[in-house]
């Protein structure tokens, strides 16, 4: 198989990321209606395909407006930081066989620091507004952060003493044989958790919370700023679902299809899953959600870690 | 306690005779007048003198203790035509107490001059007092010495005039073309500017700011325009003040206008999602008023809409309180019951929220051709339904998580706070109205009363939904024991009245003219119809001057004692919390405000 050139890559890469992200927005609201016994957006285009062509349409030319007491520069770089984070992590994404921006060697780590940066845009959003309410949405998500972040990382390390690389490409090529889902497991689950929290889902969407902060750190954004915000959230999605699948579902390995489809699959399904949690589960509050990470997840990161680094010495 | 809910319905309660001599031997033989009542409630005139220490007497001292401040209100007396046998009066000040030792209100009035109107205040008494007697100012202007915060609290701050009052105009035609001169903007703007100091609250410990938040009076969980200022040290919760009366459209005000019988959608639309179940404690009021008596049928066909009902309240409830616990999707699916719930509604009386459906001495029309299947296809549609959302709402780790053990009260607080219906029973306090003092009929049908035993969040969700049970054994046996007969008294008051014998004898015809072109009369005097509403006890205490319409309505709401408790459920806890104990509340904004 031939490699394709980089810039053809990264066009790529970014014309689907950024077409599916908006699709997604359509198969979101539709699989929730089926869930809720109604039926979303169906009069625009078949099955309502181009309703998100036609909120595009209205929020580009929506008035561009920036509260008179907002911070004025950081409220317009915030939304824009979301976006450059989660697309520059999709650099280090292998897709399939050679379909890869960039193939670093510390691609994960990559990934992690990425996904922290995300942050400051929720955080720095929230404090802009000048709005109480964004302001405890920002508040929420540096907490959030800080205790998801940590189990985070920690729940991939066992990936990475099985691969022994950090190189994600190298990662799915040592999962040829066996998905990490099996023997980390664990990790799986802890990682799956941690990406609800990073992708701010429910049941962990307490930046946003709507019943409480009626829209949380983007309750004064509208336009297209509130719409890099929308877009982001699901381009994220489709990152932990993409990642999950490099990690432990051995990427674009699989029989029969060939690897973009397989890979395709496995980021869809998680998609899914991420919707019907957000039509079943209901909202933690952040305390909870705080003493879930630091007195559950972290120390059952820390186990995995441990039992996976001895396994692993043991089979020397 | 539990000794009064235990005891049959239909046997006499506790001798009342003794009340009256109990109360002569300690305020005196000459201090205490004695007035009949149509409702059979014991009431007596004290002195404005003696108020507070009889209400202290009978709160605390007497055997089997009045515990809880049931209502709280005035009339105003200056254009009685009807003499009464009673204490001269400007304005009364009217006291309804409930002991549930002797499962039985008690009535305790004052009389106050025009020139002097001022009394002390029970709220030291009960703390529920507090809002009943800001009310009173703000309608009637009477002043309560010792109160802690006479403020307003229906009417804008800036509200000229009370306006329960008699000389006040009930109508926007009356006061002349409304203007709003910049120097008039400036002044209401002003009023507007928050002051913490003027809610009672400080703005500020130890050199630090507090942040105060709005939520509210648009606020998706606020359920209406209600709203709720927090002082917030984070995220927690120092203080909660609630700002009530976006939702006051004067419907006491609107009841002295309006016959006995065009008052009756008034009442739809107070607990707005009790439909006919408001009808029914304003009618029951109006009946004993008049002495009319409902026909079996029509008694049955009122407890069957009315269970109907509560079940579509709980759902909304249901729906809505998984919402503000950000649970999406329980919403649709018990709206979507709701919806079969109010076919049946509308197959019966026409419309859906707010039929209008019962009348005085009975209901609008008999049943239609087919209503027994209709309801029995909703008996065997909701029990599954509701088995559906028990795995996943109630047994949901994460809803348990945010309701148990958030906005607990115990059954004493619930009864200083004058909290009634499930919130009352969550405490493990089995007291319902529809069992203790039964109505309509319902001493003949067989439910239980579900309690709960940590007075939380979760124990009145447990509750509720227990409830919607309940009522689907009472909507069965009301399909199956129909009784036969006439669907409206044969009371020539009954409104409209019955036409089968107007075009036969000229005397009905005239009496049926007169009925449906002025509206019936209703014989003086005074009585108080409450029901167990879906919320809790609402009831509707009405006077007459014996003419075509209601001298004073006033309308007891559960909403409006259940929200005055919230400043005590919220304070300690965090944000999300206060979205749970209004979701496990259970409020309407028009049945705080009316």
């Amino acid at each position: 198989m031939t490699t394709p050139h980089p810039i053809a890559s990264i066009v790529g890469v970014l014309i689907v990321a950024l077409s599916l992200s908006a699709f997604l927005i359509w198969v979101e609201r539709r699989l929730l209606a089926l869930w809720q016994d109604r039926y979303g957006p169906n009069r625009v285009g078949p099955f309502g395909l181009l309703q998100v062509l036609a909120d595009m349409i209205k929020i580009f030319t929506k008035e561009d407006w920036i509260p008179p007491f907002a911070d004025k520069p950081v409220f317009v770089i915030a939304p824009a930081i979301i976006m450059v984070t989660v697309l520059m992590s999709f650099a280090v994404l292998p897709v399939a066989p050679g379909i890869v921006v960039s193939d670093l060697n510390i691609g994960l780590l990559f990934f992690l620091g990425m996904s922290s940066l995300g942050v400051y845009s929720i955080v720095l959003a929230g404090w802009a507004s000048g709005n109480k309410y964004s302001l405890l949405g920002g508040l929420r998500a540096a907490a959030q952060m800080i205790s998801y972040e940590v189990f985070m990382g920690l729940s991939l390390m066992g990936v990475v003493l099985l691969a022994g690389t950090f190189d994600l490409t190298a990662i799915v090529e040592a999962q040829r044989g066996l998905w990490y889902v099996i023997p980390q497991f664990l990790g799986f689950v802890l990682f799956l958790i941690a990406g609800v929290a990073e992708a701010r889902r429910l049941p962990f969407d307490l930046p946003e919370a709507e019943a409480e902060l009626v829209a949380g750190f983007h309750s004064e954004y509208s336009g297209m700023k509130f719409g890099m915000f929308f877009v982001g959230e699901y381009l994220g999605i489709t990152l932990i679902s993409s990642m999950i699948a490099v990690l432990f579902l051995g990427g674009w390995n699989g029989p029969w299809l060939p690897p973009l489809v397989w890979f395709l699959i496995k980021v869809f399904a998680f998609l899914c899953f991420f919707i019907l949690l957000r039509a079943s589960l209901p909202r933690m509050r952040f305390d909870q959600l705080m003493s879930l990470g630091w007195k559950v997840m972290f120390p059952l990161a820390l186990v995995n870690l441990l039992v996976t680094g001895a396994i692993v010495l043991a089979k020397r | 306690m539990m000794l009064s809910v235990a005891r049959q319905p239909g046997t006499p309660s506790t001798p009342t005779a003794t009340i009256g001599d109990e109360l002569r031997s300690l305020v005196g033989e000459s201090a205490v007048t004695p007035q009949a009542t149509a409702d059979g409630i014991p009431t007596f005139w004290v002195a404005p003198g003696d108020v507070r220490r009889v209400l202290a007497w009978l709160k605390t001292q007497v055997v089997q203790p009045y515990r809880m401040l049931y209502d709280l209100t005035a009339i105003d007396e200056r254009m009685r035509t009807h003499p009464q046998d009673a204490p001269a009066s400007d304005f009364t000040i009217v006291y309804h107490l409930l002991s549930f030792d002797r499962n039985e209100y008690i009535r305790i009035k004052t009389p106050l001059k025009e020139e002097r109107a001022t009394i002390d205040t029970v709220s030291n008494l009960w703390p529920a007092a507090n809002w009943y007697e800001r009310e009173v100012w703000d309608m009637f202007g009477i002043r309560f010495d010792g109160h802690p915060h006479l403020e307003r609290l229906l009417m804008p701050r800036t509200w000229s005039g009370h306006p329960l009052r008699k000389d006040h105009p009930a109508r926007a035609t009356e006061m002349g073309p409304f203007q709003l001169p910049d120097a008039k903007q400036d002044a209401e703007q002003e009023a507007l500017r928050f002051k913490p100091e003027e809610w009672g609250m400080k703005s500020g410990r130890d050199g630090q700011d507090f942040l105060f938040l709005n939520v509210g009076p648009q606020h998706p969980g606020t359920h209406g325009v209600l709203r709720v200022i927090l002082q917030l040290d984070g995220e927690e919760i120092v203080d909660a003040v609630p700002d009530i009366g976006f939702h006051h459209r004067g419907a006491e005000k609107m009841g002295e206008r309006q016959s006995w019988h065009t008052y009756i959608p008034y009442t739809d639309r107070v607990d707005y999602l009790g439909g006919v179940m408001n009808n029914m404690a304003y009618l029951m009021a109006v009946e004993k008023l008049a002495g009319i008596q409902v026909p079996p049928r029509a008694q049955v066909i009122r407890v069957m809409l009315a269970e109907l009902f509560r079940i579509i309240s709980h759902l909304v409830w249901y729906g809505t309180f998984a919402q503000d616990l950000g649970q999406l999707s329980p919403v649709f699916y018990t709206f979507n019951d709701r919806e079969r719930a109010f076919g049946i509604i509308e197959a019966i009386c026409g419309a859906r929220m707010h039929p209008n459906w019962f009348r005085i001495g009975g209901v609008a029309q008999d049943l239609p051709k087919g209503w027994d299947g209709l309801i029995r296809d909703f008996l065997k549609y909701l029990p599954p339904r509701l088995a559906e959302y028990d795995k996943e709402v109630m047994q949901n780790w994460i809803f348990k998580g945010r309701t148990q053990g958030v906005g607990t009260f115990t059954k004493d607080e619930a009864i200083e706070w004058g909290v009634t219906g499930p919130g009352l029973r969550a405490c493990g306090f089995a007291w319902d109205f529809r069992k203790t003092q039964p109505y309509s009929g319902y001493e003949h049908f067989e439910f239980d009363i579900p309690t709960g035993t940590h007075g939380d969040c979760y124990d009145r969700g447990l509750v509720r939904v227990e409830e919607m049970r309940q009522s689907l054994r009472i909507i069965e046996q009301c399909v199956d024991n129909m009784p036969e007969g006439p669907y409206k008294s044969l009371d020539a008051r009954a409104c409209p009245p019955l036409k089968d014998r107007t075009m036969h004898d000229i005397e009905t015809l005239i009496t049926h003219f007169l009925g449906v072109s002025w509206g019936p009369v209703i014989p003086p005097g005074e009585a108080l119809g409450a029901i167990e509403a879906t919320k809790g006890n609402n009831g509707y205490y009405l006077v007459s001057d014996g003419s075509t319409t209601s001298y004073r309505t006033r309308i007891r709401t559960p909403s409006f004692a259940h929200m005055q408790m919230l400043p005590l459920l919220a304070r300690g806890r965090m944000i999300p919390d206060l979205l749970a104990i209004l979701g496990a509340m259970d409020f309407v904004l028009a049945d705080v405000d009316r």
